[in-house]
């Protein structure tokens, strides 16, 4: 392995949050029932549309973490 | 069916408007083009939302407009795994493409095979890279064309031979002309045009017709009980739910080694533009979620029994399901403007996809391998003159072959281009890995995700069976596990032996 830049060491702890959700969505289980439903719309379906701002938001959480003194 | 006269002339004017829009994209960021990475790549001079639109153009295609609701129509919760692909994706994107944006600016990198072919040194590597670039896009241009055959059939255009064929031919002929002769500036400029057609569209299907369906209750009321939600595993298997999952993850991994995304990405003018897009193009997926649910709205409002839609399902299977609601939930004109955005949103994409594949032949096989010693416009030409050929050769296979073919092809695309995954997106972190090494783990990737498809018919999902459990996998991701494995094993075996190395242009400061 190359040695990394120094300058990117400290961030790549911002980068964890990134992982956030690979983990909710590989967890099928957790999200494959119809209880509780949202304005008629079943779990599985809302829940997995609230993850895409949710996963939208982590992204730039950690983009003006890690931007900001670069 | 009888010809829809008031959607058709919305449609027509609307297509004549982007027509314009492409031929006056030569001006826009004037750059000389006769130079390949002005035509090609618009000289990477788009910033943060020209590349947003662009990106957003190029990877929500008419294809996935039409093919995820009509798995959600047919399938049910299966088709969903479309939006843990695109939660999972940008993620990646954000970690990793600005690295290669940095490596390509600073070497003039116009194509993952180039980046390859500096980093690696192995010209058969990279030769490998571009080839299977080209052949993963081929179909997926092909099935670009059913949006727009599907979208012209529900107008109400119909009849056989050559006549039948004729207005998609029309439209091809106006993509390859305004490509030629406008490059890269012309499916941005029309991108933008086509986004908004789109996004008015699906937010307008998505207040409209709930309400007069009776609100998503009843929507999901109306979807069968065995489609609403994946089945519970059963036995020591782990069903669907491996299935859902790594086709999601395997996806969202392939898709930004396609050669139309890279170009996408190589165009932007600065690394931010790439990260931040990475945070805003999510909006995009949203819009997908929403389009997936139609396929469930097309359900409930009982097009397939419908017996004015019987012939155009008949053709096109659940395919014809958005096109067939938008036809009873909406007046002529606005049917108009939503086939106009399906149609219109197939050309953006063949038009990046025939660009990306002509560069990958001109830079990564003409000029490697054919004519080295090539002048600057020379190499323009040929990738004008091949993008040309990609296209019509796409047109040849829709209009000569059976659809079932481009399906089945699109999907060991993305079996093939994962496997260009350890040598490019590995090669932005890591030299360990040996050149050669790389190559066989590549070809073993391809061998067994192809023999996996086979063997399961052309269906993406193969059950592994690993001690005594089944689990059920898509075939791309499975495939990359084993080449990963090869390269891994493979790397001390030829460091061992003292096989040569390919020298590397770039240096860790190239990357950031």
């Amino acid at each position: 392995m190359e040695p990394k830049p120094p300058a990117e060491g400290p961030f790549r702890l911002w980068h964890l949050l990134l992982v956030l959700p690979f983990i909710a969505m590989f967890w099928v289980s957790s999200y494959n029932r119809v209880e509780p439903t949202w304005a008629g719309i079943p779990f599985f379906y809302w829940y997995q549309l609230l993850w895409i701002p949710i996963g939208a938001g982590l992204t730039l959480i950690v983009y003006f973490a890690t931007h900001r003194q670069s | 069916m009888p010809i829809n006269w008031p959607a058709l002339i919305i449609f027509i004017v609307l297509f004549a408007l982007i027509t314009v829009l492409g031929f006056l994209a030569v001006h826009w960021r004037r750059g000389d083009l006769d130079l390949l990475h002005e035509w090609g790549l618009a000289g990477g001079r788009f910033g943060t939302l020209v590349t947003w639109f662009l990106l957003g153009g190029d990877l929500y295609t008419a294809y996935t407009f039409i093919a995820v609701p009509a798995l959600m129509f047919g399938a049910g919760a299966l088709g969903f795994f479309a939006v843990p692909y695109t939660i999972m994706v940008y993620p990646f994107v954000f970690i990793v493409f600005p690295r290669l944006w940095s490596v390509a600016r600073q070497h003039g990198y116009i194509t993952a095979a180039d980046f390859v072919r500096g980093r690696h040194g192995n010209k058969w590597l990279a030769l490998a890279v571009a080839v299977t670039g080209i052949v993963a896009t081929m179909p997926y241009i092909a099935l670009q064309l059913v949006g727009i055959q599907v979208v012209i059939a529900a107008l109400g255009i119909s009849g056989s031979g050559l006549a039948g064929d004729l207005p998609l031919i029309i439209a091809f002929v106006i993509l390859a002309a305004f490509t030629y002769t406008s490059g890269l500036r012309a499916p941005a400029a029309i991108a933008i045009v086509k986004d908004l057609l789109i996004w008015i569209t699906v937010i307008v299907a998505v207040v409209v017709i709930p309400i007069e369906l009776g609100g998503y209750a009843k929507i999901f009321a109306a979807v069968p009980p065995a489609k609403l939600l994946l089945p519970t595993p059963q036995g020591p298997s782990l069903g669907l739910y491996s299935a859902y999952a790594t086709l999601a993850f395997g996806s969202a991994l392939a898709l930004f080694l396609y050669p139309h995304s890279v170009t996408g990405v190589l165009s932007a003018s600065n690394r931010q533009a790439i990260s931040r897009n990475a945070a805003f193009l999510p909006a995009y997926s949203f819009l997908l979620a929403l389009i997936a649910l139609l396929g469930f709205m097309a359900l409930a409002a009982g097009v397939a029994k419908a017996p004015q839609f019987a012939p155009l399902i008949k053709q096109y299977g659940p395919n014809a399901s958005v096109p067939a609601l938008i036809l009873t939930m909406f007046p002529s004109w606005f049917v108009g403007v939503a086939f106009a955005a399906i149609a219109i949103g197939a050309l953006v994409p063949a038009a990046i996809m025939s660009i990306a594949a002509s560069n990958l032949w001109t830079r990564n096989i003409y000029r490697e391998f054919l004519r080295p010693d090539c002048s600057a416009v020379q190499e323009a030409q040929m990738a004008k003159i091949v993008s040309l050929i990609i296209k019509f050769g796409a047109l040849a296979f829709i209009l000569g072959l059976p659809l079932q073919y481009a399906i089945q092809l699109q999907l060991l695309g993305g079996v093939w281009i994962i496997q260009t995954l350890p040598a490019v997106i590995g090669g932005l972190y890591t030299r360990w890995f040996h050149d050669r090494a790389l190559f066989l783990g590549w070809l073993a990737g391809i061998v067994a995700g192809t023999a996996m498809a086979a063997a399961q018919q052309f269906k993406p999902i193969y059950p592994l069976h690993l001690a005594g459990v089944t689990i059920p996998t898509y075939a791309a991701f499975a495939s990359l596990v084993l080449n990963f494995i090869v390269v891994i094993v493979l790397t001390p075996v030829f460091n061992a032996v003292n096989a040569e190395r390919g020298h590397d242009q770039t240096q860790a400061s190239h990357y950031v």
